[in-house]
Order: structure tokens, then sequence, then C-alpha cells
């Protein structure tokens, strides 16, 4: 087995891993020392820790709050289940791709209890924490401004889902009490780091899976034959950060959607529906109709059902999954009215009226 | 519970209506009555699937199979081979 994905999550077991000593023994743990530096730096880079520990929850926390690094570390395991157990519960929890976790512990056992189960999983000899920092899989290869901040994301989405789990009453209604303001625009400079990562990152809500470079993006932003956007979500919480993005292009006859993806975290916010009344809306007025190209892989099953339930049918399809759709534009969906929407056009005005 | 209430029930309780008060009915279009957006689109198919025992092609997944839960119950009925 080769690993390669880039890391998103690391999985600390926390006895003689985390810290030196047991416990449950009598004698005192210690941090072990250049531990916190990792964990931080790699925090910065965006990735993710969290726990798989056989001990007592409340003093395995107690003894992380000590250290004063329990903050790091989300969705922890720590009980006396199976760690594989414990890692198929973070990865639900982050909904992220097994392939991009990795587990880190000193018992020979436990490595290999995991390894039988996700095959998928790097694992890792505690000795060796500290090489982490230049592991290539632990190097993204744009640090921006959404990676520092994804943990303060994923608590924010905790808190959120807490909420959420809490409120009695319908959907919208809860929907409603978030204050939710989605923002389209057209790609800057600023933007295409982030645009890159988005595009290689997304998996379930992506029309092609393609990545695309950094210089890919940055000349089809420039391009007057194409239109790159990039949507940010704010809502009561904090921000989302930017999760979505489109490429258009423009032809004569038509608007092309050559990609569009949206970040998983912000799936039950009907925003990717937002984002394809916009572009059905923009086509439209520009007397075009909209074409759409799309890949199926084996985790954009609910992508396809999106653009099919947006009435979009296939025109093209080559059997190996490439297809062509085209819709019609004889029904678009409003935008959803708990949601404030700021478009591309809104921002051009508002620019134009603080020059004036 | 027949089909039809069950698929009512479903629809009722995962869509996220534009009006707080709005009644289901058999014929309403259901992409006019709320927001059809990925997260119900693939609930409502998976309930489909697996709470009548069918698969829906992708051939099937045309808006007019499922804008109204009459129009869902004809696509049912045609796939279960139910003859009236």
């Amino acid at each position: 087995m080769t690993f390669s994905k880039e890391v998103k999550c690391i999985v600390w077991d926390l006895d003689n891993t985390i810290w030196e000593g047991v416990l449950t023994e009598p004698e005192d743990v210690k941090l072990k020392p250049g531990l916190i530096e990792v964990i931080k730096e790699l925090d910065r880079r965006g990735i993710l820790h969290s726990i798989a520990s056989k001990n007592n929850y409340e003093d395995a926390w107690e003894q992380l709050k000590t250290f004063g690094i329990s903050e790091y570390f989300l969705y922890p395991e720590i009980h006396w289940d199976t760690k594989s157990g414990s890692i198929s519960r973070i990865r639900e929890n982050l909904n992220i791709g097994i392939d991009t976790i990795v587990f880190i512990d000193d018992q020979p056992f436990e490595r290999d209890e995991v390894s039988s189960v996700h095959t998928e999983v790097e694992t890792f000899d505690a000795v060796d924490f500290k090489s982490l920092i230049e592991n290539p899989r632990f190097l993204p290869r744009f640090i921006t401004e959404d990676s520092g901040r994804r943990r303060l994301m994923y608590q924010e989405e905790m808190v959120r889902k807490k909420d959420e789990e809490g409120y009695k009453g319908p959907q919208e209604g809860f929907l409603a009490t978030l204050n939710m303001e989605f923002a389209i625009s057209e790609a800057k400079e600023e933007d295409l780091q982030r645009a890159v990562e988005l595009t290689e990152r997304t998996n379930q809500l992506n029309a092609t899976g393609r990545t695309y470079s950094y210089e890919e993006l940055q000349s089809y932003m420039t391009s007057d034959g194409h239109k790159l956007y990039i949507c940010e979500l704010t809502d009561k919480y904090g921000s989302y950060g930017k999760i979505g993005l489109a490429l258009v292009e423009i032809t004569e006859g038509h608007w092309h959607l050559k990609m569009m993806l949206m970040s998983c975290r912000v799936l039950s916010r009907s925003v990717g529906t937002v984002l394809m009344t916009y572009i059905m809306n923009q086509a439209k007025s520009e007397g075009k109709k909209l074409r759409a190209d799309f890949k199926q892989t084996d985790r954009n099953k609910m992508m396809y059902v999106t653009y099919r339930f947006s009435n979009f049918s296939e025109l093209e399809n080559d059997g190996q999954g490439n297809i062509v759709f085209e819709n019609d534009l004889t029904q678009i969906q409003p935008f959803p009215h708990y949601i404030k929407v700021e478009l591309p056009e809104d921002i051009i005005e508002n620019s134009t009226l603080m020059v004036k | 519970m027949n089909q039809k209430e069950q698929v009512r029930q479903f629809i009722e309780s995962n869509l996220i209506v534009f009006e707080d008060e709005a009644d289901l009915k058999d014929d309403d279009n259901i992409f006019q009555l709320g927001y059809v957006n990925s997260l119900f689109a693939m609930k409502l198919l998976n309930y489909i699937e697996s709470e009548f025992n069918v698969k829906i092609e992708t051939d099937e997944m045309d808006i007019k199979n499922f804008s109204s839960v009459n129009n869902i119950i004809a696509l049912l009925d045609r796939k279960l081979g139910v003859t009236e």
C-alpha cells in the first residue's frame, strides 16, 4: 500500500504517544518534549487533530486541559473500544475521506489493528512524531487563510450541530435563526490559492473531480471568455470560509459550466442551489443555453442527482462517466428566503458607490 | 400506511418549504413548494430505493418523475409493475 493523499487529520494515541507514561498508573505523566510545537505547526497548516485512546474519558480530557492542549483535538474518542472503530467515527464526524486520515500510536498492536480494518490509513510509530513535520503528506501546497482557520471552523460547526439538534420545530425555522449570508463574487488573485485547494479537497459535491493548477485558474480569471466564481458563507457563528467554486466558459450560444464544486461542510444549507440558480439566471438573461461538463466518480453521486434535479438532462454520455448536460432554463429555483445573497453585481455597485 | 402517505410524510418532514404553513397535496409541485437542495434530492432517492426496494436508474432521475407525490407513486408503480 502506498499512501499519497494529503493528510487532513492525524489521530493520536495518548499514553506514551502524546505524553510519557500511562495515565492509569500512579506516576505523573509528562508531555513529550517538542510535541506541542508539532501539534501547533500542523494546526497552522490546516491539518486537524483527533484522539483514539483507551482511557477513562474524564481523566484523559482533564490531563489534556492541564497541559493546555485540549482545544486542538476535535471529536476525541477516549474509551475502551477498538481504535479502528474510533477512526471510523472520527471520519464520519469530520466527513473526510478515510485515505486522508493517519494514525500515530506507540503500540504495534494498535497500529496493526487499525491497518487491518482501514488499509488506507497510514500508521506511524510514536517515536517518529517529529518527522511528521517534514513528511510530504503533511505539507499542503498552499497554506491559506482558510487552512489556518480550519480547526476553528470545525469547532463552530460542532456548536451549530448541537444547537440544531436541540432546536424544536421545522428545519426552515432553524435555518432562519442562523442569519446566513452567501456571497458570490468573481475570483480575485488572493482567492486563487484557496480555489486550487478547493479543487483538490472537494470530492462529494464536485461535478468533475478535476484539479486545477494556480496558473490555469489565473488564466481563466483574466480571460474574457470565462467567469470564475468563488463563494463564501457566513452565519451568526462565524464564517465557513470560501466554500464554493464555479468555472463558466462563455461561447456564442452557451454558458458552459466547466466545473462546479461546493464544500461538504455546507451541505445542509442549500447554498449549492443558490450558486446554481445564480448561474442559470445569468445564462438566461443573456439569452443563452446552459451546458455543463460532468464526470461521474465513485464519490459524487450526490452532485449528479443535484444536476438532474436542477433540470439538467444528458446531452452526451460516453459510457465512461463523461457527461455533457444541457438545461433549457425553464425551471429555476428562487433563492431561499432565509439566506441573504450577495451577488457580483452588488459588489460592483457597492465599489462604484464608494468611489463616488 | 399506504405508499402515498409514506412518501408524502417523508417529503413533509424533509423538504424545506417556502411557506411555514404549506400543506402538501399529492399534485403539488414540490420544486415550487420548497428548496430541492442536494441533500434533500439525495435523501429522497435513498428513501425511495430503500423503503420500496427499487433501484432508480439514472435515466429515471428526471425532474418530472419526482415533482409531486403522485408522480413519484406513478414511477414506483411502473417500476414495481403494478397494474390498475
